[in-house]
């Protein structure tokens, strides 16, 4: 009886029955369509991001250096002595990456026990770079332009490509310059930070292998170093090889890739890069995991708060710097998508109460005989919400069709996104990696500048990204992924502007007095 | 059993009231036959929607069998409508939508009776106001004879102690009028149930023992059996 009431009741009233579902269609539609869009937008972004952040730190906490502070060091081109002219001469340094001054260990221990904070763990991110080359004369390293033995950077590492200085840079003068990218990894904290499980894009077991042994007591082991993928293909390193750093020789215990684009060309433990650099208990960067995902910004800042000399960097803060078309097309999909869906959803869902609303109104005589036959508000209520529950259902359903089209289109008919991150924020240590007099100072004056102030601030690991591209720009391609949750939300929104329509016009039928209801129709 | 005491009901109208009844006595024995008339607006209608239990006095007490029907709240009055009174209206008041067995059908639905049951005393309903043959068929389907029978039928189904008629023949020729109402008296006689039945028609009015006359909302009993009544006495079977 309920059915059959029901069905025949809908299709008397097909066209009115049939506007709301169309109604409800529409805004489960546009819903699905502009959320598998801003989905498409977002999974574009997590692209971008992927390059900038790491899956396994929510925050990053650095500590930029003050002016006149940090720097690099300061080569002199000038033999001390007439004898050493003509000799061959190589020098490491190893210094902090650039703009980061150091952090306490006890800074990492404080962030560690703040509230909100699943993790966190201290790294020393350096740079080294390696200079060979011969002295020319007493007088000026490079001076009179003339004395060019051929350099032999040992090793040439040039992570990036325009990362090494040409020895040609310098008039007459002959060096070699290679930098690479040394990260202090602390080896109690095999989940955070760049070797943490989700950044390992290859070498896992080598990682894994890695933490194991650097833990060890075995003083052989705290000399284990992972190295790049790119940067063991530049440089002929596998397993076993040895490499150089200041002057301390470290083995190679495997190859890594890491998913960031800041990894380091060499990662040793936090220790050993610590004795390198002199900076006992010192780091420059805290990498940093919420509890979840909402207690990152609460997170950011406590630790702001608690540190406040410090930058803290999270991923909603890269975001911010992305600029280009996936920009737009992330604006347009949080502001006009979200609002225009919100707007005919409202209007379907007002469409929705009103029709049912004026239904109910029109069925008053026939609401007023079921009551004087015997039913009970609730049937009759239950009755029209049935009514507009079928509604919902075949507009949710018809909703899903035109949001599965919507986001075919959206895929079919969207060009290439471009996205290009601005060089601020995490990885994007300052652009000017040099500092104070200049890289190939003047000529006369010598390589460096001779003994002029001129100081070479090394950048981080993957400096060259710094120098040269102060922008990076990406180029996607727009997907609207579907889902299941989607659908169901959806489909949820479509019922529930059905039941608010059921519940309000069963609601005017439930308050009608059968009496009034008779006498309305005499 | 009715026992209406100083019944009145009184409906705001513009700034003042209307009176439709006012201090009604009267008593209803079971299994009486009584017409009501009046004028247009003169409180017809609303005197038998206190009695069908679907409007409430004012003031005054309307009693159905020792229950005060003005008392008891609306989720209780629609059990008792359920149970003991059968509704006819003049606009035949089915539902469009479902055929004349589902009408009939609808009026045993809150009793919870089991649905082959309702199908089975629907059809027999409609068998015994000679429609056995028109179950299937929707209103808009039937003439306005058929479909007050069909309203007839929907009342008598669930056995009520009551049949409340407003105006049944009001939308129907002469003839089919008098098949009408002679079907309702026949009903009234075999089942022995109370009918009131509200009428425009004097004639009609007095073939029952009784008519209230309501004037102006006062309610006075005229005796039809009287010898000076011309018109054939109460509960004269049709001819």
């Amino acid at each position: 009886m309920y059915f059959r009431y029901l069905g025949r009741e809908l299709r008397r009233r097909a066209r009115s029955a049939a506007l709301v579902a169309i109604g409800l269609a529409l805004g489960v539609g546009l819903v699905i369509t502009v959320t598998s869009y801003a989905a498409g937008v977002k999974a574009a972004q997590g692209q971008v991001l992927s390059s900038l952040y790491g899956v396994g730190t929510d925050l990053t906490v650095t500590k930029p250096a003050t002016a006149g502070t940090g720097g690099g060091f300061r080569f002199s081109g000038t033999p001390s002595s007439s004898a050493q002219a003509g000799q061959s001469f190589a020098q490491d340094h190893l210094t902090s990456a650039a703009g980061l001054t150091t952090i306490s260990d006890s800074d990492v221990t404080s962030v560690s026990k703040l509230k909100g904070v699943a993790g966190a763990t201290g790294a020393l991110v350096l740079n080294s770079v390696h200079i060979t080359g011969t002295f020319t004369g007493f007088g000026g390293f490079g001076a009179g332009a003339s004395a060019t033995p051929t350099p032999t950077p040992t090793p040439t590492a040039t992570p990036t490509p325009t990362a090494s200085a040409s020895p040609s840079a310098s008039a007459g003068s002959g060096f070699g310059i290679s930098t690479f990218s040394v990260d202090g990894i602390d080896p109690t904290e095999p989940g955070l930070g760049l070797l943490s499980g989700p950044n390992i894009a290859s070498g896992a077991s080598a990682v894994d292998q890695w933490f194991t042994d650097v833990q060890s007591s075995n003083a052989s082991d705290q000399t284990l170093a992972l190295v790049s993928s790119a940067y063991a293909k530049q440089n002929s390193l596998k397993a076993g090889s040895t490499v150089s750093i200041s002057g301390t020789s470290f083995t190679v215990l495997g190859v890594v890739s890491v998913t960031e684009s800041d990894g380091a060309d060499i990662y040793i433990s936090l220790g050993e890069a610590q004795s390198l650099t002199g900076d006992t208990n010192d780091v420059n960067t805290i990498y940093v995991t919420a509890d979840t995902s909402n207690a990152i910004s609460t997170v950011q800042t406590e630790i702001q708060k608690a540190l406040p000399s410090v930058t803290v960097t999270s991923a909603s803060d890269e975001a911010s710097n992305i600029s280009g078309s996936l920009s737009t097309a992330s604006n347009l999909a949080n502001s006009l998508g979200l609002g225009l869906s919100i707007a005919v959803l409202l209007a379907a869902f007002v469409l929705a109460v009103l029709l049912t609303i004026a239904s109910v109104t029109r069925r008053v005589r026939e609401f007023g005989t079921l009551k004087a036959i015997g039913w009970h508000s609730r049937r009759i209520v239950g009755q029209v919400m049935g009514e507009t529950l079928v509604q919902g259902i075949i507009g949710g359903a018809v909703g899903i069709g035109l949001g599965v089209l919507g986001a075919f289109l959206v895929t079919k008919l969207s060009g290439p996104l471009t996205a290009t991150v601005g060089a601020t924020g995490l990885g994007s240590s300052t652009p000017a990696g040099f500092s104070g007099g200049g890289f190939g100072g003047g000529g006369g004056g010598g390589f460096f500048g001779g003994a002029s102030p001129g100081a070479f601030s090394s950048a981080r690991p993957g400096f060259a990204h710094t120098f040269t591209a102060s922008n990076h720009s990406v180029t996607l391609h727009m997907t609207a992924p579907l889902s299941l949750e989607v659908f169901g939300v959806a489909v949820g929104l479509a019922i529930l502007g059905a039941i608010i329509a059921g519940a309000i016009g069963g609601w005017r039928a439930a308050r009608l007095q059968p009496a009034v209801a008779l006498r309305r129709v005499e | 059993m009715y026992e209406l005491k100083k019944l009145s009901r009184v409906y705001p109208k513009g700034r003042g009231k209307v009176a439709a009844l006012s201090g009604v006595d009267l008593v209803i024995p079971d299994g009486e036959f009584i017409t009501v008339q009046g004028l247009t607006g003169h409180g017809k209608t609303t005197f038998l929607l206190m009695l069908g239990a679907l409007d409430k006095p004012t003031s005054g007490k309307i009693i159905f069998d020792g229950k005060d029907l003005g008392a008891m709240p609306e989720s209780q009055l629609v059990d008792v409508r359920a149970q003991n009174f059968g509704f006819i209206f003049q606009n035949y008041n089915l539902l469009p939508t479902l055929t004349a067995e589902e009408n009939v059908e609808a009026a045993l639905v809150p009793l919870g009776i089991p649905t082959a049951e309702r199908r089975a005393r629907s059809i027999a309903a409609l068998t015994e106001v000679g429609l056995g043959d028109r179950a299937g068929h929707f209103p808009s389907e039937m003439s306005g004879g058929e479909q007050q029978r069909v309203a007839i039928a929907r009342a008598l189904v669930k056995e009520p102690k009551v049949i409340l008629a407003d105006e049944p023949t009001g939308n129907l020729d002469e003839v089919t009028s008098l098949e009408i109402v002679a079907l309702m008296e026949k009903l009234w006689k075999e089942r022995g149930m109370t009918l009131v039945l509200v009428t425009h028609d004097t004639k009609v009015a007095r073939r029952a023992p009784r008519t209230a006359v309501i004037n102006k909302g006062k309610l006075t009993m005229r005796d039809n059996r009287a010898p000076k009544v011309t018109t054939p006495g109460p509960a004269k079977p049709p001819v």
